[in-house]
């Protein structure tokens, strides 16, 4: 088992949990947040006392009370149930925009590091320097002006400029994995390049992949939030935190509990899968802290 | 190895013009449709599609762009009724003053904060000076922007809520802009000065009995801002991308905000002269971070 495998199920698990938050203690609560999260994102109609949708103007900017624990918005909406159903866009964006990102970048980046030459030099000057030369949110948010909002078109315009870190990371791995003696005694065995990537190197280069991962869902939650903060991101009256926080910036002298709750949603959420992420790195290699000048 | 750079810059602005160019394309439907809304008269579309030229082969129209951007004209502005490079002339320089207030409140937080985690390695400030940086970086700007406009201009009154013109408009989108910077900042500044202050030359000023502040600020931190100032040219594009945030929340004239307006009037070559312009800026001081980076390491020069 790597030891990926084991901080994750050492984690998860009771007794290991404890012994695993004592040693970082911000780790576990990053991992217990993102587990609310989660199954907030899951059980969103079960969980809400109210419909995040339904609308009820006598009751529009109440501050928190028993009736609505963190107010109701503009429209009189139950701002608890919002940011409820709000986790379900957040969560699903972030991790298909993680997902679809770290799929390009594992694919680009290993045929890039592991057949080198041409298509290496094509992959990381030409591509790979292109699209670092641009801001991925502006990217994104070039696409989504003129191809127009909506959940496919967001987490396709995320991805555009999100493959590029995790193909640069595989394919460093590669590079170097390629060299050793597994990978040689591999293809001395006859097996296929496909066969020697998949099996052989990418099962030893998924570390460093997985915390990248981790910190990656930060930036995905963090890039959808703002994209609908400025009303690209998925139209209404689906809740997302982004949008509730621009729809509450109009009252902010009236009502400011309309962007106080929106905003410790999204940091919680990011400040969460960065712990996260710092705690794995720190248990799987404590060298790469250093070296990632994190 | 300048050559080279230059070089290496070449392809990568002829994407940028060219990703820019098939914006318009990108358009479902008919931009000029978009533009003029539902129901406008059959005539007036083809007449405003022959004017902009949209109606010419795919290839032409390309070739047309290029020389436009060449000349420094890109379009007119439906909404503003001028063309789209004067209004970039008006609202860049904004966007410039934004971005290096925020730079600077980066740089003026960061240095002393890392230098001060570095110097106290694991010991209680330095953990407080991480958590607070995590929480920096987590912090969205679009949700810092209004919280302090909550606090020191609503709640304090000591600074105004937005709007350009004075000094005291520009503090607080420049704190916004520039916090998540400081944040990654610091934690590079930390590691970069640990790093140094290992050295063997580091042991030496300290044996021949220099003063500990000059040996950690004219020795150590020297040479720890070589790594920096690579951070400061990656992040740059970062920091331009929280200016289309941060202009909005704050009404601030710049590029950011225009673009954004441009997108909700659907002034579309207005939004393809806004990314050209950002895209551009960032190609142009990602080629500044290398040369000054070379200037800062001569060892790389060589």
């Amino acid at each position: 088992m790597s030891r990926a495998q084991t901080f994750l199920l050492g984690v998860r698990s009771g007794h290991g949990f404890l012994a695993s938050a004592r040693r970082n203690p911000l780790a576990a609560m990053g991992l217990t947040c993102v587990v609310v999260f989660i199954i907030f994102a899951l059980f969103a109609p079960a969980i809400a006392p109210q419909d995040p949708a339904s609308i009820h103007l006598p009751a529009r900017l109440d501050p928190p009370s028993r009736a609505h624990w963190l107010g109701t918005d503009e429209l009189g909406r139950d701002i608890v149930s919002r940011l409820i159903y709000g986790a379900r866009i957040s969560m699903l964006v972030g991790s298909c925009v993680v997902a679809s990102s770290l799929a390009l970048g594992l694919i680009i980046g290993s045929i890039a590091g592991y057949y080198g030459g041409g298509i290496d030099r094509f992959v990381n000057i030409v591509l790979m320097n292109a699209f670092m030369s641009f801001p991925g949110i502006l990217i994104a948010i070039a696409f989504v002006a003129f191809r127009g909002p909506g959940i496919f078109n967001l987490v396709f315009a995320l991805s555009l400029g999100g493959w590029v870190g995790y193909a640069r990371l595989v394919r460093g791995q590669v590079l170097a994995a390629r060299e050793r003696e597994f990978v040689e005694a591999a293809r001395a065995l006859g097996a296929s390049d496909w066969r020697i990537i998949v099996r052989h190197i990418l099962p030893n280069i998924i570390q460093p992949v997985i915390v990248q991962a981790a910190i990656g869902m930060a930036g995905a939650i963090l890039a959808e939030a703002t994209m609908s903060f400025l009303g690209l991101g998925v139209p209404p009256p689906t809740a997302s935190w982004g949008t509730m926080l621009n729809d509450g910036r109009a009252h902010l002298f009236d009502a400011p509990h309309l962007v106080v709750f929106p905003a410790m949603a999204v940091m919680l959420a990011v400040l969460s899968f960065n712990f996260i992420g710092d705690g794995l790195r720190d248990y799987l290699d404590p060298r790469a802290r250093m070296e990632a000048g994190i | 190895m300048l050559l080279q750079r230059v070089v290496y810059t070449l392809p990568v602005i002829w994407l940028v013009v060219s990703l820019v160019f098939l914006l318009i394309h990108l358009v479902p439907g008919d931009p000029i449709q978009q533009m003029l809304g539902e129901g406008a008269p059959p005539a007036d579309i083809a007449a405003t599609r022959h004017l902009y030229g949209l109606d010419a082969p795919l290839g032409e129209q390309y070739i047309h762009y290029w020389r436009g951007v060449l000349h420094g004209d890109l379009g007119p502005s439906f909404r503003y009724n001028q063309g789209v490079s004067r209004l970039l002339e008006q609202r860049y320089p904004y966007t410039l003053q934004l971005t290096l207030a925020s730079l600077l409140v980066a740089i003026g937080l960061s240095i002393p904060a890392g230098v001060r985690s570095a110097e106290r390695r694991n010991r209680w400030d330095d953990r407080w000076l991480s958590v607070i940086s995590l929480f920096g970086l987590s912090f969205p700007n679009f949700a810092l922007g209004p919280i302090l406009i909550l606090l020191f201009a609503i709640k304090l009154g000591w600074l105004p809520v937005s709007g350009a013109g004075s000094w005291a408009n520009l503090i607080l989108p420049a704190m916004t802009m520039g916090s998540a910077l400081a944040a990654i900042l610091t934690r590079m500044v930390r590691t970069s000065m640990l790093e140094e202050l290992s050295q063997d030359y580091i042991r030496t000023a300290r044996a021949k009995g220099l003063p500990e502040r000059s040996v950690v600020y004219r020795h150590a931190l020297r040479n720890a801002m070589i790594p920096i100032i690579t951070v400061l040219g990656l992040q740059f594009g970062a920091l331009l991308a929280g200016a289309i945030v941060t202009e909005t929340i704050f009404s601030w004239p710049g590029i950011g905000r225009l673009t954004i307006q441009a997108i909700s009037n659907r002034d579309y070559y207005l939004v393809q002269g806004c990314i050209l312009a950002i895209g551009l800026t960032y190609v142009a001081v990602n080629f500044l971070t290398d040369v000054l980076y070379s200037v800062a390491n001569p060892r790389i020069g060589q």
